[in-house]
């Protein structure tokens, strides 16, 4: 054991390594883009250099002398496509192909195919477009845009919560703050590009493409072409980091299946990094605007939060934190509004914590803001709003454990030899900071089905379409069959990513775990059950005419208490089994039973955390310190501890993982990220890893995660409430909290840089 | 990235003539058909983007490593092989211990891995990081001759407020030329009409009208040495580099700063600026302001205006300038602190 393996606590599962940890460090791991395939063609997308109006001409002349090319695809020889339906599994609403119209920067204007990758490239450098330009609006405030009540505009965002009488509440609070927050443009950068290979075999379409939901890709992608969903397969057995990027499909999936189709040959496109900024969705910049009001000793007495996000032209997306800012404290009254900001820019999608990264780092902010008005200590403060029901309808929490996370958290940063004092810490040049926040994510569960197959020689094959997207879910999976079935995880394969396999969720909301492993765990109950009624009624075995309750398995034996056993091959023998296989599928309880024949139909739905008589969230607090030059301002980070609760951990040391990779994330999004655009153009300028920055390993010090253990019987049969998407809710307020802290200065928009703390 | 030839150089007369056959008339050395490339981080970079198009690609590493690759100590000075390795220049012992301002230059920059592969005669030719430059579909004078620069009005937070022209605001992204600036280097070349030395404060131009031309050298011209001269104030000297991140950035603002003390009193300074011009930046008018006087927090700061008198902000660069005053008095005080 070390730090990267932690002892499992309380409730919490073995710290396996990853099952594929070998293969991927090898190199011989295999990603989408790595399948051979045999006389392949290679596609080059060709994006526009506008963000609004049409396309009036392509000469494509000097791109189809390139030696090489075979085809150059574009909306005059595009025909047929059906536009995608924005929402259920489609990044946007808009098949570029399908007319001249220019929606936004580098929209894909042509797919150049040719013999190789280089003479496809050349190609397209040579493609020369000319447009009808109309001048389009960049973002917020930008002459153009068009603002919507997210309410009535949107799917997803159906109600603005709200409390009591908020204004009234504010104009008789004995302490108030009115204050304002934005968060950027930010881009997932998944370091495996975007890509799609097509392949068909007479009507049979094989697609690879890193997804984090193949279903949905095969019925959207089928929907698009025309053909029948039966005939599509997709295969995306590892992904290279997603992070909501790869969750909707986008447009290019069905022009690449269509030109291998018109070719009768196999394609690949993949996509380079610059365009991967715009041919893929990204974190709309947002803002929002807060007023708190509380009494003397720091019950918030009125929370009102107004949300601003930018879309699309074409499509309403929104994120809507205030669906979870709203159930956080013990309000007293509430206020919430959410608008959508309609742009000349592609249609945003999740990221990481969707609605919650930016959302709670505006309420976080202003506790941090409110605590020190009321010149409390921020975690007291938080203390005193902490609350086991939620305060909009009463709700209880299934299990809230934030104060224990506070309180094991501030131990181990040493929180107590902070002097609150703004600008009271130093060491030497270096003023010191220390700030706190609170980190929330709704455990939402689906629908999934596995197949798990056991052998007569204690071999455990499990097939589901669920998403290795690094996160460790073949692991997990893996670990909740051989638990039960009582077999070392060597035993253990566990296959994923493919549409040939039974359907999972989309690979988002940090969902996984909770839904694949209740499938899986059912799966293994039944081959136990199976195996152990099979062990007491055959007619000579030791184990004959026992009660199958008493029975455990261990070590490819199936083993009373008293030590007497059956192995797994006489067993079979005696059943005349070659292998035993469970397909299950699970729904978890209160959702509606046809949201597992939608999942086939590639239509992954949750029962989300806010849902139901009782409300599912894991929770985490986090404690960050900046070090602040005194002269220069450059900000660095020596440390962060994050102490999070998420009900039964699978698997320590991949979880940990998880929150390590979601608090690093935080550095970057509190300092460093941001998609710049120029205004002028709506188009983005910083469309690479250099110039788009995120924390590299120099800005990761020291970095420490506790798992709380936490035991919840009732947020789902398997007792996990997920933690890929928490890690990174709490880091940038705990950062901007501690810039205040070292400088006495509010940096209320993100990212914090140093261009805002020099003493001028 | 478009079609080339590839061609493999084993002397640089070799490579002179190799790169010289695709010379054209009236085009500056970056926008010349032929091209030297030595570890290729730059060049490659800007091929993929589609900004450089050489016809062909002048292979340099197969000249005589055991004289262009070597690092040379001498009576009065040092000498770099136009081969050298950033990597192999950092970690030198001569390097490190008489000369830190160029160590810290060359540890600060890009990755191990790209300081591994790029070499010295390459870094200082390394083009600039603006984004509009990099960007074909945007109006860039430096790229396109007469075609107006985006960035003037654009997003420049990472632009010049030092030698700028009407014409371009592209800073100049190097850390290691500050420091050759900085201590008086000189640059060695073998070009079609011979060899010349070069002062390596000439080596690079001002945009003015012309933001296309980067240097004084010719096309087909190659930097195959740089020596730098030592003196009493090499050896207390320092490179601070400012940046959003600690590392695999390109300086928002930084200083190499050398100085000769005699007791407290500035006998002699030298005073480079990064990420704030247009190309390596050497401020006489902060060295002037410092020397005879006692290097004091105060009279750091007086230099520090001194360097910045002559700043020209943008909208969203500005910060730059109190940046980069404070990055001057903290290298300067610094340095003093320094051992001799």
């Amino acid at each position: 054991m070390n730090v990267a393996v932690p002892p499992p606590k309380e409730n919490m599962g073995q710290p396996v390594a990853r099952l594929e940890a070998r293969s991927k460090v090898t190199g011989e791991a295999r990603y989408s883009a790595d399948f051979p395939l045999n006389n392949l063609a290679h596609g080059v997308l060709v994006t526009s250099a506008i963000a609004a109006g049409s396309i009036k001409s392509l000469d494509l002349e000097a791109a189809r002398a390139v030696p090489g090319v075979i085809e150059i695809f574009t909306q005059e020889n595009v025909k047929g496509l059906k536009d995608p339906k924005f929402g259920q599994g489609n990044s946007s609403s808009v098949q570029p192909f399908n007319g001249p119209k220019i929606w936004h920067d580098e929209q894909m204007l042509a797919l150049v195919v040719a013999n190789t990758h280089e003479a496809a490239e050349d190609a397209a450098y040579r493609l020369r477009a000319s447009y009808d330009e109309t001048k389009p609006s960049a973002t917020f405030d930008s002459p153009g845009s068009q603002t919507l009540d997210a309410v009535g505009n949107t799917e997803s965002h159906k109600e603005d919560p709200k409390l009591g009488d908020v204004e009234a509440a504010l104009a008789t609070a004995p302490v108030k703050i009115d204050v304002k927050y934005s968060t950027p443009t930010q881009h997932h950068n998944p370091i495996e590009l975007f890509s799609t290979t097509a392949s068909w075999q007479d009507d049979k379409l094989t697609i690879y493409e890193p997804s984090q939901f193949v279903y949905g890709y095969k019925n959207g992608v089928a929907e698009q072409l025309g053909v029948d969903p039966a005939n599509v397969r997709v295969v995306s057995p590892l992904i290279g980091g997603a992070f909501g990027s790869k969750g909707p499909m986008t447009p290019r999936t069905a022009v690449v299946a269509y030109a291998a189709r018109a070719l009768n040959r196999p394609i690949r496109c993949v996509v380079s990094r610059m365009q991967g900024f715009t041919t893929a969705t990204y974190r709309a910049e947002t803002r929002h605007h807060i007023r708190m009001g509380a009494t003397p000793d720091g019950r918030i007495v009125a929370y009102s939060h107004e949300g601003w996000e930018v879309t699309s032209r074409p499509d309403n997306y929104v994120v809507g934190g205030t669906e979870t800012t709203s159930l956080v404290y013990a309000y007293g009254a509430v206020g919430t509004r959410v608008q959508i900001v309609k742009a000349d820019r592609n249609t945003p999608g999740y990221m990481r914590s969707p609605p919650e990264t930016p959302y709670m780092y505006a309420l976080e902010s202003a506790m941090d803001e409110m605590a020190a008005a009321l010149k409390m200590d921020p975690v007291e403060f938080r203390r005193v709003n902490d609350t086991q029901k939620e305060p909009i309808k009463g709700r209880p929490y299934t299990s809230r454990s934030l104060m224990t996370c506070y309180d094991q958290a501030a131990e181990a940063f040493g929180w107590k030899k902070r002097n609150p004092a703004v600008g009271s810490m130093r060491d030497g040049d270096w003023l010191i900071g220390m700030g706190c926040s609170t980190a929330i994510y709704p455990t939402n569960i689906g629908p999934a089905a596995v197949r798990v197959r056991l052998s007569p020689k204690g071999e455990v094959r499990i097939e589901t379409a669920a998403h290795e997207i690094g996160t460790g879910i073949r692991t997990v999976a893996g670990q909740m069959a051989a638990e039960p079935l009582g077999l070392d995880m060597k035993m253990v394969t566990v296959e994923t990513g493919d549409t040939d396999f039974p359907p999972a969720p989309v690979a988002g909301g940090s969902n996984s775990t909770a839904s694949v492993c209740s499938a899986v765990l059912v799966a293994s109950n039944r081959i136990r059950d199976r195996l152990f009624r099979a062990a007491v009624t055959s007619n000579d075995g030791p184990l004959a005419g026992r009660n199958p309750g008493d029975l455990g398995m261990k070590g490819g034996m199936i083993v009373a208490a008293d030590g007497a056993s059956v192995k797994l091959a006489d067993l079979f023998g005696q059943m005349g089994s070659g292998v035993i296989e469970e397909y299950v599928e699970h729904t978890p309880e209160g959702m509606p039973p046809e949201s597992m024949a939608k999942l086939y139909s590639g239509q992954s739905s949750f029962k989300r955390g806010s849902q139901g008589d009782k409300i599912r969230f894991a929770f985490g607090a986090e404690f960050v310190e900046v070090r602040i030059h005194s002269r220069t301002r450059e900000i660095r980070i020596p440390r962060i501890v994050g102490a999070f609760a998420g009900g039964r951990i699978m698997n320590p040391r991949t979880a940990r993982s998880q929150l390590m990779g979601g608090m690093i994330w935080g550095i970057g999004a509190g300092l460093l990220e941001a998609t710049e655009i120029d205004p002028r153009a709506a188009r983005y300028v910083n469309r690479d890893l250099a110039e788009y920055m995120v924390a590299v390993n120099a800005d990761v010090n020291q970095l420490e995660v506790i798992l709380v253990p936490e035991e919840d019987h009732e947020v789902n049969e398997a007792g996990v409430k997920g933690v890929g998407e928490l890690g990174n809710v709490g880091t940038p307020a705990a950062i901007q909290a501690a810039v205040f802290h070292a400088t006495g200065k509010r940096i209320r928009d993100l990212p914090i840089r140093l261009d805002d703390l020099l003493n001028v | 990235m478009r079609p080339f030839v590839y061609e493999r150089a084993t002397s640089p007369e070799d490579a002179v003539r190799a790169a010289r056959g695709k010379v054209t008339a009236n085009l500056p050395p970056v926008q010349a058909p032929g091209q030297f490339i030595a570890g290729g981080t730059n060049m490659t970079d800007y091929m993929k983007l589609d900004v450089m198009r050489p016809e062909i690609l002048v292979d340099v590493n197969g000249i005589d490593r055991n004289r262009y690759g070597r690092i040379e100590e001498f009576d009065g000075g040092i000498r770099f092989g136009h081969l050298v390795r950033m990597a192999e220049a950092e970690e030198h012992p001569a390097v490190k211990a008489k000369y830190p301002v160029i160590a810290q230059s060359l540890q600060l920059a890009a990755s191990q891995q790209i300081r591994n592969m790029a070499t010295l005669g390459g870094n200082v030719l390394q083009r600039t990081r603006c984004d509009y430059f990099r960007e074909a579909t945007w109006a860039c004078n430096k790229r396109e001759p007469g075609s107006g620069c985006s960035a003037m009005d654009g997003i420049n937070r990472r632009h010049a407020l030092l030698g700028t022209s009407d014409q371009c605001i592209a800073s100049y992204p190097g850390d290691f030329a500050q420091a050759l600036i900085a201590l008086d280097a000189l640059v060695e070349t073998q070009g079609p009409k011979g060899n010349r030395k070069i002062r390596f404060a000439d080596l690079h131009v001002e945009p003015g009208n012309t933001p296309n031309v980067e240097t004084v050298l010719e096309p087909g011209e190659l930097i195959t040495f740089i020596t730098v001269p030592s003196g009493a104030w090499t050896r207390r000297s320092m490179y601070l580099k400012i940046r959003d991140r600690q590392s695999y950035e390109f300086a928002v603002t930084s200083t190499a700063v050398a100085l000769d003390l005699d007791g407290d009193t500035v006998r002699d300074v030298r005073i480079a600026l990064g990420g704030v011009a247009t190309r390596p930046w050497r401020s006489r008018e902060a060295e002037d302001a410092l020397k005879g006087k006692p290097l004091t927090p105060e009279t750091a700061s007086a230099a520090a205006d001194a360097a910045f008198a002559g700043a020209k902000p943008r909208k969203y660069n500005a910060f730059k300038i109190p940046l980069g005053k404070e990055t001057v008095i903290r290298a300067l005080l610094e340095t003093k602190n320094m051992e001799a």
